[in-house]
């Protein structure tokens, strides 16, 4: 672990992962006394993902959150309690006990995407994300997590690839745990490190020692500037283990134990407990101030979840439908002048056009608006009077691409040195004879 | 196919302009609220540059830019996913299915992801799904679906299916708006076949209401979509034959409007579902069900169906007209109807 961060940053890693650990701890308690209602998810070793993963998010930044990621949810704002009301199914709780777990979001204040059990699915919706983010100019990055079992989905690869072609903001945590419930990543996957699978959309990745919170922190703060400047998608294989089964019905004796005692001797929140004591940034003291803290924490947190009425059974019908803008208000904020999205100014250039199409046959040919690919209207550098953000225009532009023919207003007087736009399927000498 | 649906035009006072296609009503519609609204957004196949597969997005890359339209690989699964993803941060994307019959690729997305989202933690996703349906044209088993009801099956989404140019554009305006995930069907037997007269003003049909394209007496057909026509043309048959009927076109599937269906019920006391959907689990079975409960001692004869054969839809133009209801069957149905 090398020493990179301020103290603060250093303190408040530790801080989230033992949060997380006995946030976890907690639950397993009311497990045991039959207070959590479905099963219970656990995400014990890997702490040092969820939380060192999600910390080097902004609070504008976007993220959707695995089953075993609930160190990520604590480190983005979330409370403790609405964690153990979720899966108590308490009517206080984020969904109001209609789900359970981490199957929870928060649209409009701590933009957080709830996840589904499919797996895999996460992955284009926060493209979407990333790309609305991009739109709207807020400069943000989103961010999910999926397991070395979940990359096996269809709709991974669909996702990485639309966010690879998009070049969206987005970061992609690919937490391989070694293990999808009883299925080990060797009958997954084919591959000595998941994140080769990166190359495939080309887009670049990373492999990283999940135990290590540091090695984890810089790494996705790494991705997350990469991804924020307009690099567009990373991947990030963490490497760790899950230390209990699928769930808690689960023993998990498939687990071979020389596997289960090397993972063991390298728990996360030890590691890490050694590295800030050797650094002098922990010590007996302040130790036992950080337990106290969480301990007094939780135990009022518990208070109030166990507290926390059932939801009513009629509720069970509410809810299916937005009724309109009494029940929400669907509103972008935008972060960029409307008048560069307002047409006529286009906000993007094309970054080819192609003669013929958009002459509104299909429409009678009377009222298409703008034909595409009219190529005696364009011309270079017709852009004066559009400013395209550069992270935009970067985004969209393949590099190999030749330069972006403009269109610009019908009057616009044709320009016989302009460069030809490039026609697929045709040369560009073809297209300059007329 | 020669067709005198609306009225509407003319009705709320609107000067009507040249007569527009199916296909254009819905690039209207796509178009103006475009321009109406910067988050409205397209994403989709082949969308962009080339306009659509049936040229619906014509024009629309130039005008709006590649951020607003935006061409995606062939991935279902995301097109959908990353409308959903977008309208969290408050667009409305209109994504399109290059064929409806593709939709079930998406099909997780839109029944796990989208629908839930509101019921489960209040999270509105308001995208419009949207793409050519329907057979008639011989495309196969793979370009003629009418997969609406695997979806009017799931709590959470609204299912459209409009029969004329007018509905098509007012409908796919009231969708955009709406908070909620719409699946906007569009037959494509109709794309260049019906033509109409639409006003040149803003307006929006709403969602969720049927309409009486034919007042009658004797029984009430319900239809949509390319069905509406083929009951409006054996309707006008049946009228030399002595037999008044009553045509409802649905135009929205989910939510269904039972009032409507009642009030000409209980007018008729008769009733015939004509659907091009497959027979088991087509509309028509939900429709007698609410006829059932709730109108049962209006009933004056059972409640028949026409509707396509319970098997794929075949590829040769003799199977696929075999498959098909068609006027014919509204009529001998119809008949054996009256009689009761």
């Amino acid at each position: 672990m090398k020493k990179a961060l301020t103290r603060q940053q250093y303190l408040d890693l530790y801080y989230f992962m033992r949060l997380n650990r006995a946030v976890e701890d907690t639950m397993v308690k009311l497990f045991r006394q039959n207070k959590i209602v479905g099963g219970l998810y656990s995400s014990l070793g890997q702490e040092a993902v969820s939380v060192g993963t999600a910390y080097a998010l902004e609070k504008k930044d976007w993220l959707a959150p695995m089953i075993r990621n609930i160190g990520a949810l604590l480190v983005k704002g979330v409370p403790a309690r609405d964690v153990f009301m979720q899966h108590m199914a308490k009517y206080d709780s984020p969904t109001k006990g209609k789900d359970g777990t981490s199957h929870f979001g928060d649209l409009e204040n701590l933009h957080i995407v709830s996840p589904i059990s499919m797996l895999g699915d996460l992955i284009p919706v926060m493209t979407g994300v990333a790309i609305a983010g991009r739109y709207l100019g807020q400069k943000i990055v989103a961010m999910t997590w999926i397991g070395d079992g979940g990359s096996s989905t269809g709709v991974f690869h669909e996702g990485m690839n639309f966010a690879a072609v998009q070049k969206a903001p987005f970061v992609l945590v690919l937490e391989n745990n070694q293990w999808a419930y009883s299925t080990p990543v060797k009958r997954q996957v084919p591959l000595e490190n998941l994140a080769d699978r990166a190359k495939a959309y080309g887009i670049p990745s990373y492999v990283v020692d999940g135990n290590d919170v540091v090695a984890v922190y810089t790494t996705a703060k790494e991705a997350v500037d990469r991804a924020r400047n307009g690099e567009g998608p990373i991947l990030i294989e963490v490497k760790t283990f899950r230390r209990l089964g699928h769930a808690q019905h689960d023993p998990a004796e498939y687990v071979p134990k020389e596997m289960r005692a090397y993972w063991e001797a390298r728990d996360p929140i030890a590691l890490y407990e050694k590295f800030l004591t050797a650094e002098k940034l922990l010590d007996a003291n302040s130790k036992k101030e950080i337990d106290e803290k969480i301990e007094k924490l939780l135990s009022s947190e518990r208070d109030f979840a166990e507290n926390s009425p059932l939801p009513p059974a009629e509720f069970a019908a509410q809810g299916v439908y937005c009724t309109g803008d009494d029940c929400h208000k669907v509103t972008p904020k935008w972060e960029r002048p409307l008048a560069e999205v307002t047409p006529p100014k286009s906000s993007v250039p094309a970054v080819w056009t192609v003669k013929g199409f958009g002459s509104g046959k299909a429409s009678g040919g009377g009222s298409a608006p703008i034909h595409f690919g009219d190529t005696e209207k364009h011309e270079e550098n017709g852009n004066a009077d559009q400013e395209v953000p550069e992270a935009v225009a970067e985004a969209i532009q393949a590099p190999a691409k030749p330069r972006p023919v403009k269109s610009t207003s019908a009057k616009a007087t044709p320009k016989k040195s302009a460069k030809p736009a490039v026609v697929s399927g045709k040369s560009p000498a073809r297209k300059a004879r007329r | 196919m020669p067709m005198k649906t609306n009225g509407a035009a003319k009705a709320n006072g609107s000067q009507a302009v040249a007569q527009v296609t199916f296909l254009e009503a819905i690039r209207q519609a796509m178009y103006e609220e475009m321009e109406r609204d910067p988050a409205v957004v397209l994403i989709g196949e082949d969308i962009g540059v080339y306009g659509g597969a049936f040229k619906t997005s014509e024009g629309l890359l130039e005008r709006f830019g590649w951020e607003r339209v935006i061409d995606t690989p062939i991935s279902e699964s995301a097109i959908v996913g990353a409308a959903c993803g977008m309208s969290y941060l408050g667009l409305r994307p209109i994504a399109e299915m290059q064929f409806i019959d593709f939709i079930v690729c998406a099909f997780n997305q839109i029944t796990n992801f989208v629908a839930k989202g509101h019921y489960l933690w209040n999270a509105p996703a308001p995208i419009v799904i949207r793409g050519p349906s329907g057979g008639g044209v011989h495309g196969g088993p793979f370009h003629s679906a009418n997969p609406e009801m695997y979806f009017v099956h799931t709590p959470g989404l609204k299912v459209i299916y409009p029969s004329t140019p007018y509905d098509a554009k007012g409908l796919l305006k009231a969708a955009v708006r709406d908070n909620n995930p719409v699946l906007f069907f569009e037959h494509k037997f109709l794309y260049r076949r019906v033509k109409e007269e639409l006003p040149v003003d803003d307006y929006t049909v709403p969602i969720g209401k049927a309409v009486v394209r034919r007042e009658g007496k004797h029984l009430t057909i319900i239809s949509y979509a390319a069905m509406m026509h083929t009951s409006l043309e054996a309707a006008a048959e049946l009228e030399k034959e002595g037999i008044d009927a009553e045509v409802i076109d649905l135009r929205t599937l989910l939510p269904l409007d039972e009032e409507t269906i009642l009030a000409s019920l209980r007018k008729t006391n008769k009733c015939l579902v004509v659907h091009e959907d497959t027979k088991t689990g087509g509309i028509a079975g939900e429709i007698a069900a609410i006829l059932c409960e709730r109108a049962f001692g209006d009933l004056d004869g059972p409640l028949m169906r026409v509707t396509a054969l319970d098997t794929p839809v075949p590829y040769a133009p003799s199977l696929e007209e075999y498959f098909l209801p068609n006027k014919e069957k509204v009529l001998h149905a119809a008949r054996t109807l009256a009689k009761y």
